[in-house]
C-alpha cells in the first residue's frame, strides 16, 4: 500500500508540474509567437537552444545545472547577488530545471499552431481595427486552441515524467525535491519491490485517467496530429 | 628436415595460440561505486597476472541485484554491502560459501573548500551551513554510516532538516565537490590519492564511531563455470590486491 510519505510525493510533483507549466506558457507563448512570426537570423538558433533539452539526456543536463546554479556557477552567482541563495536542493531550483528541461514540449506545438493560422485572420482583424492584444485573444487564441491544449499536456506530463534532472539538482528532500519518479527509483534501489509496484501504479493510472479526459472530453487531437 | 622443422613449429604455435584462447576467459564483473578505482587498477594487475580479463561494470549494488535477480549478465558483484550478496545466495543465485569481504570502507567528513571542516569533525556541532550532504541510509551503507555518527554525537535531530542526500556515493560527492552542500560524508576512497587527501579538508572518522562497513564480493552461479570468475575472487586476495586496496583508503579484512 500507498505510505504516507509516497502520498506526499505524488502531491509534490504535481505541484512542481503545474508550477512549471503554469510558467512555461508564460514566457513559451510569446516565444513561440515572435518564432513563428520572424524573419530573423536569430530564428535558426533559437530554435535550436529551444531544441536542446530534447537531445541532452537528463542526468548530463541535471549536471551542469548542478554546476552552474552552485555557488561558484554563473546562474548561482546570479542568483546569491540577488539575495536568494543557490538554487539546488530548494523547491524553487527544481521548478526552473523543470522549466528548462521541458520548455521545447511547449513551445513547438504552439510555434506550430500559431504558424498553421497565418497571416490572412490576422490581417482580417486589423482591417477591423482590431488592437495587436485583441486579435492575439479574440482571434490566435481560439485557432490554436488545440495547440496551447497540446502545449499543456506535454508540458505537464514531461515535468511528472521526469528524473534524471531532478536525480542531480534534488538532493531528494522530504517534500521540498522528493519527486515521486526519484521515489519509485529509490524503493527499487532498496529493493522494496511491491511499494514501487504499488506507487508506480497509481502513478500508471492517474495518469492514463488524465490523458483519456483531456481526449475523449474535451477531444483533444493526439499529439502525434499536432506535431506533424 | 628444414621444411619439417618449419612445419612443425607452426603446428606447434598454432597449438600454443589455440591453448592460450582455451585458457584465457573473460568474466563480466558488478562493482558498486565507491570501489571504481580501486577496482580499475586491480583489472589491470588480474590481466597481467593471469592472462584473464575483466570488463567491468560500475553503478549501485541495488540496481545491480535487481538486474541479477531479472537475469543480468554479471558472474561476479562486488557489493558495497554485506546485505546484498547475502540475498543473492539466499535466493539461489550465487554460489553458497564464495561470499567474503574484499575491503572495509572508511567515512570521512569532506570539504571542496580548504580549512572549512577541523580534524576532529567539530563543525558539525558548531554549524553555520545550509546543507550537508550524505548518501540516502536507505540505498547505500555509507549513508548508514553517516547516521551512526550523527546520533552518536547527538546531532542527528538538528543537521536532519539540513540533508541532502546523494542516490549513492559517487553523486553524494557530486553534491560536495560541486559546492552545492559545503560539506559532506563521502567514502574515504573517493578523495584520497597516493595515500593523502590531496583537496579541500576533511575530518577521517575514527573507525569506533560506526559500525564497519564491510564490503562482499560474490560468485554468480552464471559464472561457476567460467574459470575467470573463480580467478578473479582469488585475486582479490592476493597481496598485489591488498596493497591498491588499502592504497585507497580502505581497511583490510582480518585474516
Amino acid at each position: 500500500m500507498l505510505t504516507s510519505a509516497d502520498l506526499d510525493t505524488l502531491l509534490l510533483t504535481f505541484k512542481v508540474a503545474s508550477i512549471s507549466t503554469a510558467l512555461m506558457m508564460v514566457f513559451g507563448t510569446p516565444l513561440a509567437w515572435w518564432l513563428a512570426r520572424t524573419d530573423s537570423a536569430w530564428k535558426g538558433i533559437i530554435n535550436a537552444v529551444v531544441a536542446l533539452p530534447l537531445v541532452l539526456p537528463p542526468t548530463v543536463l541535471g549536471f551542469y545545472l548542478l554546476v552552474m546554479m552552485g555557488p561558484v556557477g554563473v546562474i548561482g552567482e546570479f542568483t546569491t547577488w540577488l539575495g536568494l541563495g543557490t538554487l539546488p536542493f530548494t523547491f524553487a531550483g527544481l521548478v526552473v530545471a523543470s522549466v528548462l528541461y521541458s520548455i521545447p514540449f511547449v513551445v513547438q506545438p504552439l510555434q506550430a499552431a500559431f504558424t498553421t493560422i497565418g497571416k490572412l485572420p490576422l490581417e482580417a482583424a486589423a482591417t477591423l481595427r482590431a488592437s495587436p492584444l485583441d486579435t492575439f485573444f479574440s482571434v490566435v487564441v481560439p485557432l490554436a486552441k488545440p495547440g496551447f491544449l497540446t502545449a499543456i499536456i506535454l508540458g505537464f506530463t514531461h515535468t511528472v515524467g521526469e528524473f534524471g534532472v531532478v536525480l542531480m539538482v534534488g538532493g531528494n528532500i522530504p517534500d521540498k525535491t522528493r519527486v515521486v519518479s526519484v521515489q519509485i527509483y529509490n524503493h527499487v534501489e532498496a529493493m522494496e519491490y511491491s511499494e514501487a509496484h504499488w506507487l508506480a501504479g497509481v502513478l500508471l493510472v492517474f495518469s492514463f485517467v488524465v490523458l483519456l479526459v483531456l481526449y475523449t472530453v474535451l477531444k483533444t487531437q493526439p499529439v502525434t496530429h499536432q506535431l506533424k | 628436415m628444414l621444411l619439417t622443422t618449419f612445419s612443425r613449429a607452426v603446428i606447434l604455435s598454432v597449438l600454443l595460440l589455440a591453448g592460450q584462447t582455451s585458457w584465457s576467459a573473460s568474466v563480466l564483473v558488478a562493482v558498486a561505486a565507491n570501489f571504481s578505482k580501486p577496482m580499475t587498477e586491480i583489472a589491470a594487475e588480474f590481466e597481467k597476472a593471469t592472462g584473464h580479463t575483466a570488463k567491468l561494470s560500475f553503478g549501485s549494488t541495488g540496481k545491480f541485484v535487481s538486474q541479477l535477480e531479472h537475469g543480468g549478465p554479471f558472474e561476479v558483484l562486488l557489493s558495497a554491502d554485506g546485505k546484498a550478496p547475502q540475498r543473492l545466495v539466499e535466493s539461489g543465485l550465487a554460489v553458497g560459501n564464495s561470499q567474503f569481504t574484499f575491503a572495509i570502507g572508511r567515512l570521512v567528513l569532506w570539504s571542496a573548500k580548504p580549512g572549512y571542516v577541523d580534524d576532529q569533525g567539530k563543525i558539525l556541532a558548531t554549524g553555520g551551513f545550509k546543507h550537508i550532504a550524505l548518501a540516502d541510509p536507505k540505498l547505500a551503507p555509507y549513508g548508514v554510516a553517516a547516521v551512526e555518527v550523527l546520533k552518536k554525537q547527538g546531532l542527528f535531530e538538528k543537521l536532519q532538516p539540513l540533508f541532502v542526500q546523494g542516490e549513492n556515493i559517487a553523486q553524494t560527492f557530486q553534491f560536495v565537490s560541486t559546492g552545492n552542500a559545503p560539506l559532506g560524508f563521502i567514502a574515504l576512497s573517493q578523495v584520497i590519492e597516493n595515500g593523502k587527501i590531496a583537496k579541500g579538508s576533511s575530518w577521517i572518522i575514527p573507525r569506533d564511531e560506526y559500525s564497519p562497513i564491510r564490503q562482499d564480493a560474490v560468485l554468480m552461479k552464471k559464472g561457476a563455470e567460467n574459470p575467470a570468475a573463480p580467478a578473479l575472487l582469488d585475486y582479490l586476495k592476493s597481496a598485489p590486491a591488498l596493497a591498491i586496496i588499502e592504497k585507497y583508503g580502505y581497511d583490510l579484512p582480518k585474516k
